[in-house]
């Protein structure tokens, strides 16, 4: 946990931020706890706010939530009135406020320090690690935890089983429950908790979202936000498990925990599920993405800047009839130098997609030089 | 500058909830945005006045996150997702149908300023595409279909009492166990 770092000795105030900010494309739990429980991450952070002795507490919340924003003031009201917030909270002499802080609708704002340059009331540039980890030089250069909103509410059930009971759930190094949201080409999307490890891929897109859309089949699954390396339907993902046990996996067959999507050369990230099917133009899915990331670069380190850019304008080009034999490794090689080139993980969100996608279907990209073509029947997706 | 007792002490009662007032900026352009529609170079100065800071300070920030605005959208404001998940439920028919029905592209305010639409990037509640917003509630699973019969009722001003079309706000309200 963030919380090992934290800097106590500094003198100086402790800050805690909850990150509600909630912005990866195909990631859609924070807007449910929100609007449905908020209670449950009031309590989460100043639980979370008293361990770190934390001097103020805010919550930055995406814009888009105008809801979301006024229920959890409403929710911090009643708490105060009951004493769980506030000055001298239940009588212990430790005094927290808590604060709802919206942002504007930027993407970059998730990023941590991206979020505490916002919340300081400037643009949302990230800063450079190190020196700046937030636990030491954060908010105001005080130290600050910034965890986000399932974390804060993981808290709050943590104190309430113990944490030996709760490391119980799940499977060694992938414990506790884990919020999956799925999205795209299945009959029934939507939102699932799960003890970690508890089903494969494949039993969450056939018996929990009830399969595809009739006729269909699989093409493609983005498994942890659309930053996540995609996942060709056909692959096979053979090595060896931390635990030292050998595996020989389909698609449907990933664990979804941590290590399962990462043994894939994936990652679990945010937990945002996005299923492709057969209709889909993989070209067009690319672009769709690219454009996503040149909107929302921050425009503060260059190769993010020009490279998130050029890779929407090259995948729009070929969707518009216009492609040409060389664009897939012009393509990979303008992602090649995003990533590990930018002060923050941005620019490696916005080189995997691009790196994975054309690596893996590199023939939809070669082709569609060739035909110039649609897909028949697919979505139009740019 | 004409900002209304309520938004002033709003405003006034925000300030001194952050430890430096230069933090209290997007709350207050969200404030002034709410009422004004847009915040112009005259707002800029007077908040960055109200704040301790330089004009340019606000005028940074409104040129940067996409929700603020220098020039106001329409009166009727329509959201439409644009990303990955909402694209493979079709949300790029869904605008499209928006932008036929109330006569304007997206990016632009019709010209009696009645009606814009923004196709914007992600809403954060993929599982139920193609999302799209009105104002400040969110309507879901809004295919080009249900964009026609929404655009109607935008039209004839009708969409609040709309049985068929109620918001994933209104939907968690109503199902909230009743205060003591």
């Amino acid at each position: 946990m963030k919380w090992k770092f934290l800097d106590r000795k500094s003198g100086k105030p402790i800050y805690l931020i909850c990150n509600a900010d909630e912005s990866e494309p195909g990631t859609f739990k924070d807007r449910q706890i929100i609007h449905k429980d908020p209670h449950q991450l009031i309590e989460g952070m100043m639980i979370s706010a008293f361990a770190i002795q934390a001097k103020q507490a805010f919550i930055y919340i995406r814009a888009e939530f105008f809801e979301g924003a006024k229920i959890l003031e409403r929710a911090i009201l009643e708490a105060k009135e009951k004493g769980f917030c506030g000055d001298n909270i239940l009588g212990s002499g430790y005094s927290c406020d808590l604060v709802v802080h919206r942002g504007a609708g930027a993407y970059i704002c998730g990023e941590e320090t991206g979020l505490i340059e916002s919340l300081e009331g400037k643009r949302p540039n990230p800063r450079i690690k190190p020196p700046y980890f937030p636990a030491v030089l954060g908010l105001y250069q005080c130290p600050t935890i910034v965890n986000n909103v399932e974390t804060l509410c993981n808290v709050k059930h943590i104190m309430e089983m113990g944490g030996e009971n709760f490391s119980k759930i799940g499977k060694p190094n992938n414990t506790g429950t884990r919020i999956w949201c799925v999205s795209g080409q299945v009959k029934n999307p939507g939102y699932f908790e799960f003890e970690c490890g508890a089903l494969t891929l494949g039993e969450m897109i056939h018996d929990v979202c009830g399969g595809l859309l009739p006729g269909r089949s699989l093409q493609a699954v983005i498994p942890g936000g659309s930053s996540a390396k995609v996942l060709r339907a056909d692959e096979r993902f053979q090595g060896t498990l931390k635990d030292g046990t050998d595996f020989d996996w389909g698609i449907e067959d990933i664990p979804l925990d941590f290590d399962g999507p990462m043994a894939a050369g994936t990652m679990s990230g945010s937990g945002g599920i996005v299923i492709m099917d057969d209709t889909v133009d993989i070209v067009e899915a690319m672009a769709n993405v690219n454009a996503f990331y040149a909107h929302e670069s921050c425009g503060q380190c260059t190769p993010c800047r020009e490279g998130s850019l050029w890779m929407k304008k090259i995948t729009s080009r070929m969707c518009s009839g216009d492609a040409r034999e060389e664009d897939a490794d012009l393509l990979l090689s303008v992602a090649n130098q995003i990533e590990g080139r930018t002060i923050c993980a941005f620019g490696e969100a916005a080189a995997w997609p691009t790196q994975s996608f054309v690596t893996k279907f590199r023939k939809d990209f070669l082709a569609k030089a060739k035909s110039q073509k649609r897909k028949k029947d697919s979505m139009q997706l740019i | 500058m004409n900002l209304s007792e309520e938004t002033l002490s709003k405003i006034d009662e925000l300030i001194p909830r952050y430890p430096e007032k230069r933090s209290a900026a997007l709350m207050v352009i969200h404030l002034v945005q709410e009422e004004l529609g847009a915040v112009d170079l005259e707002a800029s100065e007077w908040i960055a006045e109200k704040l301790e800071i330089q004009p340019i300070n606000i005028r940074e920030l409104i040129t940067f996150y996409p929700m603020l605005r220098e020039t106001a959208w329409g009166e009727k404001h329509v959201r439409v997702c644009r990303t990955l998940p909402c694209a493979l439920r079709g949300s790029y028919a869904t605008c499209k149908k928006f932008e036929e029905k109330l006569g304007v592209k997206e990016g632009h305010v019709s010209e009696d300023g009645k009606y814009s639409i923004e196709f914007m990037e992600c809403l954060a509640d993929c599982g139920e595409g193609p999302v799209v917003m009105v104002g400040d509630q969110t309507f879901e699973n809004i295919d080009e279909k249900d964009a026609d019969k929404m655009a109607d009722l935008i039209l004839k001003n009708k969409l609040d009492d709309s049985k068929k079309f109620i918001s994933y706000e209104k939907a968690v309200d109503s199902v909230k166990p009743s205060k003591a």
